[in-house]
């Protein structure tokens, strides 16, 4: 009896126990193939294509980023030739020169875009060689929505093209500053042209391109250009000492008063520009990322130290702090930390900044009128030299922990030990330098003899918005 | 009839133009002119180059009178354009021969 009670209670205990057992066979023994593996394989694929969703939402989202940052920074550097440059060179001259000094920087917004979009672009960011591009890239071809993996990993490579386009807009506009109220426009045309091939695509190419001597990732003398300290404000401003040394001085000049006629555009035109260049400086990061973010705090902090020192220098000499002193010590501030933006930390850029507010006030002021020339609106004095000493400087205050341009670890400047960096600079400042006088001798030549370059005495005297354009800039009768 | 041109400072016009309306002139003829006279001029700097500016703004007044008005214009127009600084202007005195109103071709003194 009492054996089958615990026999009874044996077999209950085995169903029991064997239920789960079997519950959990049922559905393996429908699958019997994958029994073994399958739930480890089955996870780890599933995490793997998650990770490899999420990497590519991820790469998206940074290409969204960067590339709104960048579009957005090509339209604030066109905003720099127009209206910035055309304002602040408009209010400048006087009143008879006003619609024609705005042409010329209107014009290079037409010319010089369509230039690049046919060569320009490839000569200077094409190939791979050591002072100019080639024709790879011409009519844009092989430019598309895909990046360009050697210059900018994360944009479309169109956005690549058109952000460069406006630097080369804005370039040779520069150097109608000394130039004018006397260049007339036929010559203007012919000399960007040609300015724009011999002077401005090849510098850019050994400064930027794939391959340039002058590159600072891996070229023969690896110099510092941020944004163009060299490529642009170098070249444009000694080009413009040259073309003021050749052209001559205007009639009048220095005898004749010649104020600017307005101010007030001026002002606006400086604000504008001052703005731009945060497209012009932040944008050459070429990302949205923190070295955008330390660049564009250089440039603001360079350009306010400048304001101050402009004014204080100013103030000193004339016992008034002007109002075109303070934006003229803005712009030469904006000029000076245009190649040192992306590599120094916010007190260098106040140091280069202030540096370049002085010196340009003493170049414009002292400088010119020792010599004689007549850089009529001062592009040498601000451009030549704010762009010369930014370069320089950069090499002082470059550091590995903003931008380790030479890899990780290496020290870039002379404030990470590494003064050779001066000397590279050096060489960089030398060559641009040497490149726009040679170059820009040879293009004055060639403008001069095929359509001219300066305006007729009669025409200068009438002023240039009648005597090239046939139309005034205010009608004041009408 | 005489006709009375006063060159004066151009903060002291409203000044001036109110009180001869209280004297009871009720025409006048204004222009903003330069020139200088013994005041020299200030100087402007633009990026180191200075210019002497040594024409100046003024305001001129131009009203023809009967003579019976004349001393009591003079009066008004000392008394409100002076600021007793060198540039406070001058004033213009000359005989005219005759008026007439476009109008209605009165002649004379009623014609003012």
């Amino acid at each position: 009896m009492k054996l089958a009670v615990l026999c009874c209670w044996f077999a209950i205990g085995l169903f029991l126990l064997a239920l789960p057992l079997s519950a959990q066979q049922t559905p393996a023994a429908s699958s019997p193939a994958t029994a073994s593996s399958a739930p480890h394989s089955e996870v780890s694929k599933e995490v793997s294509d998650k990770l490899a969703q999420l990497d590519q939402r991820v790469t998206a989202a940074q290409a969204a980023g960067d590339n709104a940052w960048m579009l957005t920074s090509a339209a604030l550097v066109l905003m720099m030739t127009g209206p910035g440059l055309a304002l602040f060179y408009g209010g400048l001259v006087r009143r008879k020169n006003t619609l024609a000094i705005m042409m010329q920087s209107f014009a290079m917004m037409g010319l010089i875009s369509v230039l690049w979009a046919l060569v320009g672009y490839s000569l200077a960011f094409g190939g791979d060689g050591p002072v100019i591009g080639n024709f790879s890239h011409a009519f844009l071809r092989g430019v598309g929505m895909d990046p360009n993996v050697d210059y900018a990993g994360t944009i479309p490579h169109l956005t690549f093209m058109i952000y460069q386009m406006m630097f080369a807009v804005i370039t040779p506009a520069l150097i109608t500053g000394a130039t004018a109220e006397r260049m007339k426009f036929s010559g203007t045309v012919l000399f960007m042209t040609l300015w724009f091939f011999i002077v401005y695509a090849p510098l850019a190419h050994m400064v930027w391109g794939k391959g340039g001597f002058l590159n600072a990732a891996g070229g023969r003398f690896p110099c510092l250009d941020f944004a163009g300290g060299t490529v642009v404000h170098i070249s444009s401003g000694v080009s413009a000492l040259v073309c003021a040394l050749y052209m001559g001085k205007r009639i009048g000049f220095p005898k004749q008063p010649m104020p600017p006629h307005s101010l007030v555009l001026s002002f606006i035109g400086a604000c504008l520009l001052w703005v731009g260049w945060f497209g012009f400086n932040a944008g050459s990061a070429l990302a949205a990322n923190g070295l955008a973010a330390s660049a564009f705090v250089a440039t603001h902090l360079g350009a306010a130290a400048a304001a101050i020192g402009w004014s204080v220098a100013e103030w000193f000499k004339n016992g008034k702090a002007s109002a075109l002193g303070a934006i003229s010590g803005a712009v030469a501030g904006l000029v000076a930390i245009t190649p040192a933006a992306g590599f120094v930390r916010p007190m260098p850029a106040m140091v280069i900044g202030l540096a370049a507010g002085v010196l340009c006030y003493f170049m414009v002021t002292r400088v010119k009128a020792l010599f004689g020339y007549d850089d009529a609106l001062d592009a040498f004095g601000v451009h030549g030299a704010g762009g010369t000493i930014g370069a320089l400087l950069t090499g002082v205050f470059a550091q590995q922990i903003v931008n380790p341009i030479f890899g990780p670890n290496n020290p870039v400047g002379g404030r990470d030990g590494h003064w050779a960096q001066v000397g590279n600079q050096l060489v960089g400042v030398l060559i641009a330098w040497g490149f726009a006088l040679v170059g820009t001798i040879v293009i004055l030549k060639i403008t001069d003899l095929v359509t001219g370059f300066r305006a007729n005495e009669e025409q200068e005297m009438d002023g240039l918005d009648i005597s090239q354009h046939g139309e005034e800039a205010y009608y004041l009768e009408s | 009839m005489m006709k009375l041109e006063a060159i004066i400072q151009p903060s002291r016009f409203e000044s001036v133009k109110d009180a001869l309306r209280e004297v009871g002139i009720e025409g006048m003829t204004v222009t903003e002119v330069r020139g200088h006279g013994r005041q020299k001029g200030h100087t402007e700097v633009y990026r180191g180059r200075e210019y002497t500016v040594d024409l100046l703004p003024k305001i001129k007044l131009e009203m023809v009178l009967p003579d019976k008005l004349v001393n009591t214009v003079v009066d008004t127009i000392l008394k409100t354009a002076k600021t007793g600084k060198i540039g406070d202007g001058k004033i213009f005195i000359s005989r005219v021969e005759e008026a007439i109103r476009i109008r209605n071709e009165e002649r004379g003194e009623s014609a003012l």
